[in-house]
C-alpha cells in the first residue's frame, strides 16, 4: 500500500496529440514508449482512438488482443486483463482501443479512473489521442499531466497544433505542453523550402522538446510491427525520452548555419543532400 | 557560377518558401487566436481610429495598429501618433479616410 501510494506521486500521465491527423502521433507514442521502456521505465500506452485503432498495429501486438479499453470502462474484465505485453521490451504494455465502437463508449472522467489506477503499477502512462478537437481528444487529455504536441514543418499542421495548444491553455488543469516536430527533412531546410524547427517553435512559442528527421525507417518498423530505436529517427526518440526523464539533453538538429569547411567538402563532393545532415555539427 | 559562390559562402534562398509559410501562419494565427477575421480586425482599426480623431487630432498616415502576439497571448498594439499645436491650425481631420495634415 505505501509502495503503491509512493509510485502514486512518481508516474506521469502524458497524453500525445495534434489537431491533425497523419503527423505521426502513434509513430510518436509507439517509439516514445520503446524508448522509455528501454531506458528502464515501467510504460504502459493507450491508444485513445476508438474505431480507428492502430497503436496495436505500429506495435505489433494485433494478433494478441483479448480484451480492450471500453470492455474494462464496461466492467467486462479488469484493467490487467486488457495489457498486453510487449514481446521485446518486457517493461512496456499496451491497452488497446476497440475498434468496432466510436468516442462516444468512453467518458473523460472514465478515462482518469483508468489512468489513476494505472499510476499504482506504471512510472509512464502515454495515451495516443486521436486527431480532431472532439471527444476523442478530451478523453485523451483529460487525464495528462503534461502533453506533448506533434506537428509537422508544414502550414496546416502548425495551424491546428496552434488550434490544440489554445485548447489545452483553456482546461481546468491547464497541463504543461511541449512540442515535437516530427519528421523534419534538414535538406529542405537548408534550401529554405521548409520551415525549421526555430521556425515553428517561434510561431507556437510553445517549448520544444524534439525534432524527428524524416526516416524511412520508421515506416519499415511500421511493417514490421517493431520500434527502431538504433535509427536517426530512434535516436532522436531516445533524446526526447532523456528529456522527459529531466536529462539536459542539447538539441543537436541542424541549425541554418553551416561551418565554412562543411560547405567547402561539400561543395567538391556533391549538392549536399546527405541523408544524415540533422544530426550534423 | 553564382550558384558556386553562393554555396562556398553558404548565402541561402531568401525568398525560400518557408519565410512565405512562416509570415502566412503568423498572419493567420493572430485572427486564428483572437477569433476575429481580417475583416472584423480591419473594421475595428477603423472604429478605433474614428474614436480617437472625434477627441484629439491625429497623425492619419503614422498609425500602427496590430493584433501580436506575445509568447501565447494577444495584444492589440496601437501606435497613434497625436499632431503637434503648430499642426492643429490645420484643419482638423474627422476620419480615418482623410488626407494628412501635415501638408496644409
Amino acid at each position: 500500500m505505501v509502495q503503491a501510494r509512493l509510485r502514486q506521486t512518481a508516474s506521469r500521465v502524458i497524453t500525445i496529440t495534434s489537431g491533425k491527423g497523419g503527423v505521426g502521433k502513434t509513430t510518436v507514442t509507439a517509439n516514445l514508449s520503446a524508448a522509455l521502456a528501454r531506458l528502464g521505465k515501467r510504460v504502459v500506452c493507450i491508444d485513445a482512438d476508438i474505431g480507428l485503432r492502430n497503436l496495436d498495429l505500429i506495435l505489433g501486438v494485433e494478433d494478441r488482443i483479448v480484451n480492450h479499453i471500453v470492455d474494462v470502462v464496461e466492467g467486462r474484465c479488469q484493467l490487467a486483463q486488457a495489457l498486453i505485453r510487449h514481446r521485446a521490451y518486457p517493461e512496456l504494455y499496451i491497452l488497446p482501443a476497440a475498434q468496432n465502437r466510436d468516442k462516444t463508449a468512453v467518458s473523460p472522467a472514465q478515462m482518469i479512473r483508468i489512468a489513476d489506477e494505472l499510476r499504482l503499477q506504471f512510472d509512464f502512462i502515454l495515451i495516443d489521442s486521436p486527431a480532431g478537437i472532439e471527444r476523442g481528444f478530451k478523453n485523451a487529455v483529460a487525464p495528462a499531466d503534461e502533453v506533448l504536441i506533434v506537428t509537422n514543418p508544414e502550414v496546416s499542421a502548425v495551424r491546428d497544433a496552434d488550434r490544440i495548444i489554445g485548447m489545452i491553455e483553456l482546461l481546468e488543469k491547464r497541463p504543461p505542453s511541449r512540442l515535437i516536430i516530427n519528421r523534419v527533412k534538414a535538406e529542405m531546410v537548408k534550401r529554405g523550402e521548409m520551415l525549421s524547427a526555430e521556425d515553428v517553435t517561434d510561431i507556437l512559442s510553445i517549448e520544444l522538446i524534439g525534432v524527428v528527421p524524416e526516416d524511412e525507417t520508421v515506416l519499415i518498423a511500421g511493417n514490421r510491427g517493431m520500434p527502431e530505436l538504433n535509427s536517426r529517427s530512434g535516436h532522436a526518440f531516445m533524446e526526447i525520452a532523456r528529456r522527459l526523464l529531466g536529462e539536459n539533453v542539447p538539441h543537436t538538429y541542424h541549425n541554418a548555419s553551416q561551418g565554412f569547411f562543411k560547405r567547402l567538402t561539400r561543395l567538391f563532393t556533391g549538392s549536399g543532400t546527405r541523408q544524415g545532415s540533422v544530426f550534423d555539427e | 557560377m553564382s550558384s558556386f559562390w553562393e554555396r562556398l559562402l553558404g548565402r541561402r534562398n531568401q525568398v525560400g518558401s518557408s519565410s512565405v509559410a512562416k509570415q502566412r501562419l503568423q498572419l493567420v494565427l493572430v485572427s486564428d487566436r483572437s477569433e476575429l477575421s481580417p475583416e472584423i480586425i480591419q473594421r475595428m482599426k477603423d472604429e478605433i481610429i474614428a474614436v480617437i480623431s472625434k477627441y484629439v487630432p491625429i497623425a492619419h498616415d503614422k498609425v500602427e495598429i496590430n493584433l501580436e502576439q506575445r509568447q501565447r497571448d494577444n495584444w492589440l498594439v496601437a501606435d497613434i501618433p497625436l499632431l503637434r499645436n503648430t499642426q492643429r491650425n490645420a484643419p482638423v481631420q474627422s476620419s480615418a479616410e482623410s488626407s494628412t495634415p501635415e501638408d496644409a
